[in-house]
């Protein structure tokens, strides 16, 4: 166990399906009376079965995380990587011990921190100060170790002035700036840090991801890093595993698990659900997005592909002019960096019930690697008077995920190369209604 | 946990006995312990113009009520104490119980979010509103002796007894049982919201089956066929045991607070089993 620092054997995590609440008290029953009276396994466990979102499952139950057995050593940086509801989070979930696994153990030598809970039990009415201690007790720190921090907690956090100040009065950035500086002075041996979660808020992330560099390179300290971003994933792991439906795909150096993932685009087809359920859905609903497809679903491109993107758009009352807009986003921080300006899909009367079709182009190597949020936009030329509100607004549901397998010494970026606003080179291509 | 050269070793697995109660990781978070009962205590009063005083206001005001519903219009007699001092003592112990097992009972469902982002020991949080609430109570205890003295300093035949020194037995009692009722309810209620109603008006009907405004001999006259079910409530002894020590009257047995005592630290232990079960598991079904 010397050099072990994590020992994962075994760990399943099953979940049921459906709501929770109605008819649970029969399951229950039938599930206390099969394995605690009659001695027998779980009836509600199904042996074999395989966490696929994308099949409807016959079963109320599910796997979402199966048989998984790893070790991490001790000082080693290790990537975690799979598309969404491959497990990672529930992966790290069981590692903090939020919640339990069905199956298995898993053995750790040291003190976990994690950099998603910036903030956690903070207190509104209390000062920044208070909570500090709050905070840290809570994360695991004594008081005494707390009290021997104070001064650099502040300092880092830069809050100092508003110190003695009740935190509701704070902006957000300085409540997150001040969460951070506790997180980042806990120094535990084992350090998880879920960049999936922390997209959106781009200070934090650089952050974070700044202190895991710090944090591994000199301290030797154990991290575990879930991300999208493959080039991240290289530069800073040696070692890496790949989820897939809740199993290790494959384990090994970083170099290889990038690899293995970038070879087998997996296709998310429950993507358009996104379109459907998403609260940041905007404007009047004359037009509406129906689907939306980036090079056919595919998790990622390789920016030197060309990039297509299918729109599918239903007409709900007639218009007599339609535009389109993309615009996309900086995966560092939130700005705009390219734009198509508003483009004319139709100048004149539309009917309702018209479903429209196009697909827009954009030339390789138009961009870097990254994960670009995408905002979309249909509605009217001019946008001036109160009644011209947009048809339809997507924001950052939509990410251009651009990835590739070198690295980006040899994709030849330079960290002088400017970045900025620029128009996008794009094409309207097919552009069918019906 | 300590930072350095001491390493610690720790497992994680699906289930672990029901009666694995990790004490020693309690008393490891210790500090966390105190840093909830300091922000309860700071926060409850904040932004309000009285602050503190909001302490003594509640039991002062509700005792005048009582006074002039149960005692002037009901005409229930208080074993021949002053109204005051009767209705007091019994709101003072009752109003503790009774906020800590509705605080407690609410453990799971109020901080799912913090419980859903780290861990700690869950049951940090219920123990912290128990003495929380311990403290308060001994803060409107002065209320009560303030009104006592009076009442001493005016003649009235009123003098503490050796029963009184059995009041820290009866605050263990209370904390005991309003901890282990609160957090069993508070696992249950992680599955089954339907207790989360019952628990409300459970408590106020509690409260009549619980010699808080009337004294047992009263009862004792009127409806001797029910009694048993006021014997029957851990709660009865506790207020008679105090009223009897301070006051002189009520009726006292060893018997009824051994069963009282008894009856707390199995509800205590239970609560803990049952906590300490749903507490690994309740992100998933909350």
């Amino acid at each position: 166990m010397s050099n072990i620092a994590i020992k994962f054997e075994n760990i399943s995590k099953q979940y049921r399906l459906g709501t929770i609440g109605s008819g649970t008290l029969s399951h229950d029953l039938n599930r206390w009376w099969t394995m605690n009276i009659r001695g027998k396994e779980d009836p509600n466990l199904k042996i074999g079965q395989v966490n696929d979102r994308a099949v409807k499952s016959t079963d109320d139950y599910v796997w979402a995380l199966r048989s998984i057995d790893f070790e991490v050593k001790q000082g080693e940086v290790l990537g975690i990587i799979g598309k969404n509801g491959a497990g990672k989070s529930t992966l790290l979930k069981i590692l903090s011990r939020v919640t339990n696994p069905t199956t298995g153990r898993i053995m750790v030598t040291g003190r976990i921190a994690s950099l998603l809970e910036v903030g956690t039990g903070f207190h509104p009415e209390m000062t920044g100060r208070e909570n500090i201690y709050m905070n840290g007790s809570i994360m695991g720190m004594t008081k005494a170790e707390i009290t021997r921090k104070l001064d650099e907690i502040i300092d880092f956090s830069g809050v100092e002035k508003y110190i003695d100040t009740p935190v509701k009065r704070y902006s957000s950035g300085m409540t997150v700036r001040l969460g951070f500086a506790i997180a980042a002075h806990l120094e535990p041996e084992i350090l998880v840090v879920d960049e999936v979660l922390a997209v959106g808020d781009a200070e934090f992330q650089k952050k974070a991801i700044g202190k895991m560099q710090d944090v591994s390179r000199s301290d030797g300290r154990t991290v575990l890093f879930v991300s999208h971003n493959m080039g991240a994933i290289k530069e800073l792991c040696k070692t890496a595993i790949l989820l897939k439906n809740g199993q290790i795909s494959t384990n090994g150096t970083a170099n290889d698990v990038v690899r293995e993932y970038l070879s087998n685009p997996v296709r998310i087809t429950s993507q358009n659900d996104l379109l459907n359920d998403h609260i940041q859905r905007r404007g009047n609903g004359e037009v509406r997005f129906i689907e939306i497809a980036v090079n056919n679903d595919a998790i990622f491109i390789d920016p030197a592909e060309e990039i297509r993107i299918k729109f599918k758009a239903i007409v709900n009352t007639e218009v007599d002019q339609i535009y389109f807009s993309l615009l996309l986003k900086s995966p560092v921080h939130d700005d705009p960096i390219a734009n198509t300006g508003r483009v004319c899909l139709f100048r004149n009367h539309v009917e309702a019930g018209t479903i429209i079709n196009f697909e827009i182009s954009i030339v390789p190597n138009t961009f870097r690697t990254g994960l670009f949020p995408m905002y979309l936009w249909l509605g009217k030329e001019a946008e001036l008077a109160a009644e011209n509100y947009p048809f339809d607004v997507v924001d950052s549901v939509y990410y251009l995920n651009l990835n590739s397998n070198k690295s980006q010494k040899e994709l030849g970026y330079k960290s002088d190369q400017p970045g900025g606003y620029f128009n996008l080179n794009y094409k309207i291509e097919n552009l069918i209604s019906k | 946990m300590q930072t350095g050269n001491s390493t610690r070793y720790l497992v994680i697995e699906p289930r672990t006995s029901l009666f694995n109660l990790n004490l020693k990781e309690i008393w490891q978070y210790r500090d966390l312990l105190e840093m909830y009962i300091k922000r309860d205590i700071v926060t409850s009063y904040k932004q309000t113009v009285l602050g503190p005083i909001w302490f003594f206001i509640q039991p002062i005001f509700t005792t005048i009520v009582f006074m002039f519903v149960f005692g002037g219009l009901a005409g229930i007699p208080t074993d021949g104490i002053p109204q005051a001092l009767f209705y007091l003592s019994g709101i003072t112990l009752w109003n503790y119980f009774s906020e800590s097992l509705t605080k407690t009972s609410d453990t799971f469902l109020s901080n799912q979010a913090i419980f859903g982002k780290v861990y700690f020991p869950r049951l940090i949080v219920p123990l912290s509103i128990t003495i929380t609430g311990l403290i308060k109570m001994l803060i409107q205890f002065a209320v009560f002796i303030i009104v006592y003295i009076y009442f001493m300093a005016s003649g009235r035949p009123i003098a503490p007894n050796a029963f009184a020194l059995l009041l820290p037995v009866l605050i263990i009692i209370m904390a005991a049982l309003s901890l282990g009722f609160g957090i069993i309810i508070s696992s249950m209620t992680t599955k089954y919201r339907d207790l989360r109603f019952l628990i409300t008006f459970a408590i106020q009907l509690w409260m009549y089956a619980t010699p808080v405004i009337y004294p047992l001999s009263v009862m004792e006259g009127n409806y001797k066929k029910y009694i048993w079910l006021i014997q029957a409530n851990p709660l009865t002894a506790v207020l008679e045991t105090f009223k009897y020590g301070f006051l002189g009257h009520g009726s006292f047995s060893w018997y009824a607070l051994g069963y009282s005592l008894l009856f707390s630290v199995i509800t205590l232990f239970i609560g803990m089993a049952i906590f300490n079960k749903v507490e690994r598991s309740f992100m998933d079904v909350i």
